[in-house]
């Protein structure tokens, strides 16, 4: 549909922006309780890094990277991740996404809350990720923008 | 808090909505729509609401462009009004 | 439509001050005398998660059943693109 054409300058600037971008996402997932961010916003900044090197090299450089069958179980794993913790807490005795009764030891119910938002946030993030580049896959249906 | 700052970017807000609306080239629209939304994000970020700012800059500045100028090469670029 | 942002720029006169701690939302006790929801989470946050961000507090675990929708909302986005949009082998060769 398009001319289909080689520019060095665009795959080489997206390869120097994506890591930084890559890195600058997993910051503010893991980083989300002291700054503002969490796991919407580092999700939809890891998409970003991968989406940019899908746009700007096109199908056979992206093959590389994460590829477009692995989009559909990282997202069920991301949901998967949110669903069991809260039923993990359901099961060990207290209401449902009640992180109180998460089973590990040797901390306080209070830091027991902080880490289950954590792991609550890296579900976020996962599926988030994953669903924006499924929606860029299936949206241009194998061609190339390259 | 500091009034002209927010009425400055209320000015560039009204003036990026409006050449979003009236442009013919689509892609000329897609690329407004994304300066739109990051001095929507400033406003946010003004306000003190730094989540939302956040969320709105990532998200309507980052991804949805990436989508729009997908669904342009689709589609013809042009628009027909 | 000049009329409507006339009618808008004359309502937003009667708005309270951005931020001034005499809000109405910010009070303690609202006017029916009941608890404000709000300024428990203020004041309890950092007590109960031990997370200074008090967002991600109010997101992650008070309310975390509403997140939990949020993430099935846009996961069923996700599905219904991949069954709408995507044209497999098999559906390529029935258009031709």
């Amino acid at each position: 549909m398009r001319r289909q054409f080689d520019s060095p300058i665009v795959i080489l600037g997206s390869r120097l922006l994506s890591p930084y971008i890559m890195v600058f996402g997993w910051y503010v997932i893991f980083h989300g309780h002291y700054s503002p961010g969490g796991g919407f916003q580092g999700g939809a900044l890891l998409a970003a890094s991968i989406l940019l090197i899908r746009v700007a090299g096109g199908r056979r450089i992206s093959r590389l990277q994460i590829q477009e069958f692995a989009t559909t179980p990282l997202a069920v794993i991301g949901v998967v991740i949110y669903f069991a913790t809260g039923l993990v807490s359901m099961a060990m005795g207290g209401y449902f996404l009640d992180y109180e009764m998460l089973p590990i030891p040797g901390l306080d119910p209070a830091w027991l809350r902080y880490y289950g938002i954590l792991i609550i946030e890296i579900g976020i993030g996962l599926a988030v990720m994953a669903i924006l580049i499924m929606i860029y896959d299936n949206m241009v249906r194998g061609e190339d923008y390259a | 808090m500091i009034w002209e700052l927010e009425l400055v970017i209320y000015i560039f807000l009204l003036i990026s909505a409006i050449v979003a609306l009236e442009v013919k080239d689509l892609l000329v629209a897609v690329v407004m729509m994304t300066v739109f939304s990051f001095l929507m994000a400033l406003l946010f970020v003004a306000m003190g609401a730094i989540d939302v700012g956040f969320t709105e800059a990532v998200i309507g500045a980052g991804v949805t462009g990436i989508l729009f100028v997908v669904v342009v090469f689709q589609t013809s670029r042009k628009s027909n009004d | 439509m000049i009329l409507f942002a006339g009618v808008l720029i004359y309502a937003a006169n009667d708005l309270p001050y951005r931020g001034d701690p005499d809000n109405l939302m910010h009070v303690e006790k609202s006017v029916t005398n009941t608890q404000v929801k709000g300024n428990y989470f203020v004041q309890n946050a950092y007590r109960d998660a031990r997370t200074p961000n008090m967002v991600t507090v109010v997101l992650g675990d008070y309310r975390s059943i509403d997140t939990f929708g949020e993430q099935v909302v846009i996961y069923t986005a996700g599905l219904i693109t991949l069954l709408v949009l995507r044209r497999t082998r098999k559906i390529r060769r029935a258009l031709k």
